[in-house]
């Protein structure tokens, strides 16, 4: 008798599905200002933990607690603050003008504005971010004219990519923010080779990667750890998770067991995981990680737990693959308001002073909003030249693009 | 028969093919509980059970070089690319692998997968979501590569591929997904039912790969298009009321070279459309071997329709697409020449 019995695949599956209880009693929260926060100049083995934990420091009182604690001024907590709500209200107003037929496509942050606002505090001017579609929130951060991201989204006359970009694939060289792909995945070992490139040139200037839950399962995730560990390339390498890859949860990507975090251990990376949805947590982690690339140790990995409330994009309908609740039944809160209940637990924030910054918010959002709607949008007003299809495809026009553009009328 | 659009007829290929034979198994990204973004493998999940329809990792080297393993172990893996634009991470699987693996292990091994995948523009979907990569894959020998332009074609021409003892690249144009197109993106959609080749058995049947169809008879030129160019061709032969024959291949590799020969022999005048950049595209092969075969019958030089040589931008895409009025002054110019 044969002692072993016939193979099966195993294919996994979320906790439940539309219809059912919402459910995250598999998210293990550890207690804010639980976790320890190592010197930076850690062995990575030492900490091997931080990639199963979750860095928080923000408790369910709305105070600010713990070793990770205690990096922000009240002022640039307001600032904080000021830039998530901004990037909501901008969201609203985009997802609408999409509805609305005034664009073709747009991605929204609800629910991971913390990640990319705080994020973005902890770099410095000239360093340099390769992130993805959803990280919109390091260009408000760093005072991005808002009408110039809807200018892109509008793909108008005034469109900083002359119309050729998809929505929300901005690019700002003085900003930090390298032009998106909508290829998944390329631009994470990019970002190691800027890295790299930086430290070649002895320079002082890091980079930072992004990449999403669902896209760590593409090569371009493990090129990318491969590189980094091997030279110690000066760059923070960020695995959002926000629980879904459109239909698809995150287990499919990193199947029943560890976190993504833990990927990064067996290439000696230290990695850390954090509470996404704090934004004295992620500021927290992300200045641990950039103090760590600026002395020369190397690369660090972080995921970010949050969770993705709306939808993939304007494309996609959630309700077809996840409880409709269970975007409420997140324990990890809302980032914008948690902080704002922190500010308010600190004195320096009351809810008055929170309405009327989400009015002139919302105005600021609409008179940028206006502004950029009369360089037109996708199928009114101004409209980028049909020229512009034949520019820069190389630096100087070869004579069979020019043939090209003469043929089409340019 | 049913009314099907061609989301419908891939599904119901997939369906009866998975009906027929235990060994055929779809999955991909998105593709098993949500039914994929364009919801062409929608139900099957519930009706084959997640062994057979499964969600993949975002992972398109992983996708084809398990597919190819798979069909080693002896399985038929239908998988499905998101876009045709995401494939290029399993281009070495594709290439290298997949196409040769019968001719380095002289049979040992064969690769009998499918790799769907959605190719074109004329959705806004900007550099990334509109690519025509087939050339890419004309070039490979090995592959086999298929074009469809109605749902009859698609479902009959799936069922062929997935059938097949060789790795077949199935492009689906996902302009055609919901109804047939006449190059004008003002107009509203005509839907598939209204439309002949809507018209489609629920059962099993096949279309040989290799074989073209000729869509309209002519005498004057010969238009040689394949995907949603086969519909912007028909509607500039309507709109310049020139007496075009046109084919729609169906199938690029193999090709069928004959009926090419057949048309051009007869009217002297050949255009080629596709969407695809002009430089170095399908488009290329297709005037060559019209040189090669027909030179001693051509009144006139062949022509060639394309897509510019330039990323698809997203806000001038109709500028970009080459629409019925391209091609209709392209038709009057070999008529004039
Ligand atoms: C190479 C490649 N494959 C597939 C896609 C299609 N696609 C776009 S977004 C997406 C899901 C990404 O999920 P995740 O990485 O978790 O990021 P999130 O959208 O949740 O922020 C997929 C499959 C793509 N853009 N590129």
């Amino acid at each position: 008798m044969d002692e072993f019995s016939r193979l099966s695949l195993h294919v996994p599956e979320p906790a439940v599905r539309p219809g059912g209880q919402p459910d995250f009693s598999n998210v293990k929260i550890p207690k804010a200002g639980s976790v320890p926060r190592p010197e930076v100049d850690v062995a990575p083995e030492e900490i091997r933990d931080l990639a199963f934990s979750i860095i928080r420091v923000l408790n369910r009182e709305g105070e600010a607690v713990g070793p990770w604690a205690g990096l922000l001024s009240d002022a640039e907590l307001l600032a904080g603050l000021r830039h998530m709500m901004m990037l909501r209200a901008f969201d609203a107003r985009m997802l609408m003008a999409q509805r609305q037929g005034k664009t073709s496509f747009y991605m929204q942050h609800l629910g991971e504005e913390a990640v990319s606002c705080a994020f973005r505090r902890a770099l410095r001017k000239g360093d340099m971010n390769f992130p993805t579609y959803r990280q919109a929130g390091l260009l408000i951060a760093d005072d991005y004219p808002m009408v110039e991201m809807m200018n892109q989204i509008f793909s108008n006359e005034s469109d900083p990519c002359h119309g050729r970009q998809l929505p929300v694939m901005y690019t700002s060289k003085e900003h930090g923010f390298f032009t998106i792909s909508g290829n998944l995945a390329t631009q994470y070992v990019q970002a190691v080779g800027w890295a790299m490139a930086s430290a070649i040139k002895n320079d002082t200037r890091i980079a930072a990667g992004w990449i999403g839950d669902g896209s760590t399962a593409e090569s371009d995730f493990h090129s990318s750890l491969v590189f980094a560990s091997t030279y110690r390339a000066p760059v923070i390498l960020n695995i959002v998770n926000n629980q879904w890859a459109i239909s698809t949860f995150q287990g499919i990507a990193r199947g029943g067991s560890g976190t993504f975090a833990a990927r990064g251990l067996g290439f000696g990376i230290p990695a850390l995981r954090v509470d996404g949805n704090d934004y004295l947590a992620v500021y927290a982690v992300a200045r641990w990680a950039a103090e760590r690339a600026r002395r020369n140790l190397g690369p660090t990995l972080i995921e970010y737990v949050t969770y993705r409330v709306g939808a993939h994009s304007t494309s996609d309908d959630p309700s077809a693959y996840r409880p409709k609740t269970e975007s409420e039944a997140w324990p990890l809160g809302d980032p914008v308001l948690r902080l704002k209940k922190h500010l308010i637990v600190r004195g320096a924030w009351s809810e008055e002073r929170h309405a009327q910054a989400e009015a002139e918010i919302t105005d600021e959002v609409i008179q940028a909003q206006k502004q950029a709607e009369s360089h037109g949008t996708l199928h009114a007003g101004g409209k980028p030249s049909v020229r512009d299809i034949f520019e820069g495809v190389y630096a100087e026009m070869p004579p069979h693009i020019r043939r090209q553009r003469q043929k089409a009328g340019y | 028969m049913a009314r099907m659009t061609m989301i419908e007829a891939v599904r119901s290929a997939m369906d009866v093919s998975m009906a027929r034979d235990e060994n055929v198994v779809v999955f991909g990204e998105d593709v098993g509980y949500f039914g994929g973004v364009f919801r062409c493998t929608q139900g099957l999940q519930a009706k084959y059970g997640k062994t057979r329809c499964f969600d993949a990792p975002i992972s398109e080297s992983g996708i084809v070089g398990t597919a190819i393993g798979m069909a080693a172990y002896g399985l038929k893996p239908c998988v499905e690319i998101q876009f045709a634009d995401y494939m290029y991470p399993a281009y070495d699987q594709i290439t290298q692998e997949a196409a040769r693996i019968r001719y380095r292990s002289n049979g040992d091994f064969t690769c009998p997968i499918v790799l769907r995948m959605p190719t074109g523009g004329g959705i806004f979907g900007g550099q990334t979501h509109s690519q025509s990569p087939e050339a890419l894959f004309t070039h490979v020998c090995g592959l086999k590569v298929i074009v469809p332009s109605n749902p009859y074609d698609a479902k009959g021409l799936l069922i062929s591929a997935i059938e097949d003892p060789d790795p077949v690249m199935f492009l689906e144009p996902k302009r055609l997904y919901n109804g047939p197109f006449d190059g004008h993106h003002e107009r509203p959609v005509t839907p598939w039912s209204k439309h002949e080749l809507g018209d489609v058995p629920e059962g099993h049947y096949t279309i040989p790969i290799g074989k073209a169809e000729i869509r309209r008879k002519g005498s004057a030129v010969t238009v040689v298009a394949y995907g949603t160019m086969v519909h912007v061709a028909l509607a500039a032969a309507e709109e310049t009321g020139i007496d075009a024959e046109v084919i729609d291949l169906r199938s690029l590799l193999p090709l069928d070279l004959d009926t090419i020969v057949q048309s051009v022999t007869k009217t002297g005048r050949c255009v080629v459309v596709h969407e695809a950049t002009l430089t170095s595209g399908f488009g290329a092969e297709l005037v060559s071997l019209v040189q090669e075969h027909c030179f001693y019958h051509l009144e006139a030089p062949v022509v060639r329709v394309t897509g510019w040589d330039t990323p698809y931008p997203h806000a001038q895409e109709w500028d970009y697409f080459p629409g019925p009025a391209r091609v209709g002054r392209a038709l009057t110019e070999v008529m004039e020449a």
